[in-house]
């Protein structure tokens, strides 16, 4: 049991990073939720029962040839990024809340949040390396 | 397990229904974003030629891993289903009345969506083609 103190820190805290930041975070995550709620349910089912032989047919050809597509190439590394900043960002910030609510020893749950925000950086990052710069040849020649 | 924190300041989940929805949405929730980093670092595997990510996809045609697909799915749909509820009711609270029936509406819309894809899943790992 943690007693008032702690509960009053906790409180203190939601109050003063509470601002506008907060607000727009909740915002955002009904937001972005909407959007992933169209989108990765689309790139789920797409990826798993559209995709010839499902899953099992995915190998790294298959997502050079889809991405350098001239006709439905650009679409897909637009849809592919829309999913990356929305997907990654509505996690995070998921996570990024439930170290503020569950992490309570102040360092440690400032040492998550940033050690959080290096992931999430580090792994945009990567992403939009390869969506933009996956256009080498499926097979070399 | 109910953090102390929900306990002290309240939280407008009160039904015991629901204090279980927000408890799967958090573990589905931890869980998906486990499987975002796992995902793009894979995709970005792509970049090294074919060898490296056609290896490492060997591990997901595995049959064993449409487990690990089915769990995916519920991760998603949950997390969809769940979400879409919370969002209705934070933005017309004139729904509040019907918190305890939208639980049940979620779990259904869940149901109807994760299980036909479960079993497809499941079919297509196990089945002989």
């Amino acid at each position: 049991m943690i007693g008032e103190k702690v509960v009053r820190q906790a409180a203190a805290r939601h109050e003063r990073q509470g601002g506008l930041f907060e607000l727009y975070a909740w915002f955002f995550m009904r937001v972005s939720g909407l959007i992933l709620l169209v989108t990765a349910v689309f790139h789920l089912m797409y990826m798993h029962f559209v995709i010839p032989g499902g899953v099992s047919g995915i190998d790294q050809a298959l997502i050079i040839s889809r991405w350098n597509d001239p006709v439905s190439g650009l679409f897909w590394r637009t849809f592919d990024l829309l999913l990356l900043i929305f997907g990654l960002s509505h996690g995070s910030n998921g996570i990024r809340d439930l170290l503020n609510d569950y992490v309570r020893n102040e360092s440690r749950r400032i040492m998550a949040v940033t050690l959080l925000a290096i992931t999430y950086f580090a792994l945009m990052a990567i992403g939009i390396v390869i969506i933009f710069s996956g256009n080498a040849p499926a097979s070399p020649p | 397990m109910q953090s102390d924190i929900d306990k002290k300041i309240g939280h407008p989940t009160d039904q015991i229904e629901e204090r279980w929805l927000r408890r799967i949405h958090q573990v589905s929730g931890v869980g998906l974003f486990a499987f975002l980093a796992l995902h793009i670092i894979n995709i970005w595997l792509v970049g090294f030629g074919p060898e490296p990510f056609n290896t490492l996809a060997i591990f997901y045609r595995h049959p064993a891993a449409r487990i690990l697909h089915v769990f995916l799915f519920f991760g998603v749909l949950f997390h969809a289903v769940n979400g879409l509820r919370l969002i209705i009711l934070d933005f017309w609270p004139g729904l509040w009345r019907f918190r305890r029936g939208s639980v049940w509406a979620a779990a259904v819309i869940f149901l109807l969506a994760f299980v036909p894809s479960a079993l497809l899943i499941l079919m297509d790992g196990f089945l002989p083609s």
